[in-house]
């Protein structure tokens, strides 16, 4: 390129390119609208600042939208498919069996075992959503709340349980004389299973088919 | 004396808020906000960036050469302050009083890289000779368009004298060198130009170029030493900035004849100027990327120096048919 090429052309582009940046600095008097990504004209929005002031100023999200897990306990049936399904292990169960059906859920599923304890860490929690999708009751959903940043990450652990030491101990011991009443009344049967497969096994598959009862 | 106390405070509380300018400059470019938490809009932001800094631990590398090492920021920052000397504040405070004002300046001012080698070199890490290699090439180099233009405004003013040139320019704004004298519109950008360059930014920015030699010639101080060597490239914009009003628009003049010519509005002229000047520099940086250094020394070889020569020329013309 020719000598006053290179000048004329140095000119323009650096006219081009100044023109272009104080367009934007004189636009950022205008900042972008806190608008949901729901809103149509979301992705319109090029112009101005985009920085959202995130603790003072959110977004708002979809009522839809995937963060937080919450539990239901009371619609719980503690089938552990949550536990199961999760890919990350991070749904702790301790289930307690109850003698006889002790309620309903909302949608009439008799409830059979109590949640000693429903532990979600949402410390490791992948928010695949998997374990709202298994769940029978339907108890176990993902809300909108995402702010939910702790200096300590053990409070992460979201605990659901509402029972209390004593009544967890009362309920266990609830069962274990219940047992022991069926083990006197058909004394035969121990001496084919020893007393603790009786007690595992029927725990591990109790719900598997929650809503069969209904329908007697 | 006292416009040089005057020029003392004025750059310190400059400094701390072109910083803050200087950020939320390249925010509004970028489509960000900026610093918004220290005070309204955060404009305390550099005074607390500061009590930070003074507060530093003053790490000093074991294999540094300790005496230019520690001299530096001061050579570097007292070169770049003593310019200030002979700029006029009003009509009533005119500096220093040197018939050769303007040589004076220039003169000190080039001291600067001095300091920057020194600390380049007393560094003794190859990022900072770098840094100080490229600032000293890039020094030099710019100082002979940087000449040559103020030489122009010489020509047609026919004095050195700062405070006297600005004299010349009373009358509004029509009387301004860059209005009367319009054949100095080319030395004005001429001027500009280098004084990036001789300040050290961007788009000249490569003797602290943060991305390839981390930070250059300051890469080993830390602190207060670190704070003096950004105190001085403010300072340099600031009396850059000072410079090219009073050579092209008319110093301490206001733009209207009769109105506004108090002391204090005169002061304000001159310093309004001067941070218009200063916003232009800041825009310029947020802009334009940085040059390769055979780039940088083609534009000062190939095109500044022969254009301000002919300018030179064009401007003894000018003033030999002219004014006569
Ligand atoms: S969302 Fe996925 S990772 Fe999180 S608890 Fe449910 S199944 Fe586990
Ligand atoms: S899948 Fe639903 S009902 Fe079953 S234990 Fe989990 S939350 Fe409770």
């Amino acid at each position: 390129m020719s000598y006053l090429g290179n000048i004329s052309q140095g000119i323009q582009t650096t006219w081009k390119g100044m023109m272009l940046s104080i367009q934007y600095f004189f636009q950022a008097r205008k900042g972008r609208k806190k608008e949901s990504v729901t809103e149509d004209n979301y992705f319109e929005k090029a112009n101005g600042t985009f920085t959202v002031q995130y603790p003072h100023e959110q977004i708002p999200v979809p009522d839809h939208g995937r963060y937080q897990l919450h539990n239901e306990i009371d619609d719980c049936i503690v089938c552990d498919k949550c536990a199961k399904v999760c890919p990350v292990d991070c749904i702790d169960i301790e289930p307690v069996r109850s003698p006889e059906v002790f309620g309903q859920t909302s949608d009439g599923t008799p409830l059979r075992i109590h949640a000693a304890k429903f532990d979600i860490d949402m410390a490791k929690c992948c928010f695949c959503g998997l374990c709202t999708v298994v769940c029978p009751t339907e108890c176990l959903t993902m809300t909108k709340e995402f702010d939910f940043s702790t200096n300590d990450i053990l409070d992460h652990n979201f605990s659901f349980s509402k029972m209390t030491d004593q009544e967890i101990a009362e309920k266990k011991q609830e069962f274990e004389d219940y047992q022991a009443d069926k083990l006197k009344a058909k004394p035969e049967l121990p001496a084919i299973k020893k007393e603790s497969d009786v007690m595992k096994k029927p725990a591990a598959k109790p719900v598997f088919k929650p809503r069969i009862p209904k329908k007697k | 004396m006292i416009s040089f106390a005057f020029y003392l405070a004025f750059l310190l509380i400059f400094v701390v808020f072109a910083v803050y300018a200087e950020r939320k400059t390249a925010a509004f470019i970028q489509n960000r906000l900026g610093p918004m938490e220290v005070g309204p809009k955060g404009i305390l932001q550099t005074v607390a960036d500061l009590l930070k800094m003074l507060q530093k631990e003053d790490i000093r590398a074991s294999a540094v050469d300790i005496i230019p090492y520690l001299l530096a920021p001061f050579i570097v920052f007292a070169a770049v302050f003593t310019g200030f000397a002979v700029l006029p504040v009003n009509a009533d405070l005119s500096g220093s009083t040197i018939t050769s004002g303007v040589f004076f300046l220039l003169a000190i001012v080039s001291l600067d890289v001095l300091g920057i080698l020194m600390a380049g070199w007393a560094s003794n890490n190859k990022y900072s000779l770098y840094g100080a290699m490229r600032s000293v090439a890039q020094i030099i180099s710019y100082e002979v368009p940087l000449g040559l233009s103020v030489l122009c405004v010489i020509i047609i003013s026919g004095t050195l004298d700062l405070h006297q040139m600005s004299v010349l320019q009373s009358g509004g704004i029509l009387s301004w060198y860059i209005i009367s004298h319009p054949v100095l519109i080319i030395p004005f950008f001429i001027f500009f130009i280098s004084g990036l360059a001789e300040s050290n930014r961007t788009p000249f920015d490569l003797p602290e170029s943060e991305s390839e030699l981390i930070g250059g010639y300051h890469t080993e101080y830390s602190g207060f030493r670190w704070g003096i060597f950004m105190l001085s490239e403010y300072g340099m914009m600031l009396l850059l900035s000072i410079l090219a009003s009073i050579l092209f628009f008319g110093g301490w003049n206001s733009p209207m004849e009769k109105i506004a010519n108090g002391p204090i509005w005169s002061t304000f002229w001159l310093l309004s100027k001067s941070l218009l000047l200063i916003f232009v520099q800041m825009w310029v940086r947020w802009t334009l990327p940085r040059l390769r250094v055979d780039q940088l020394m083609s534009l000062s070889w190939k095109y500044l120096t022969p254009i301000s020569i002919v300018m030179l020329f064009v401007c003894a013309l000018w003033k030999l048919w002219l004014i006569g």
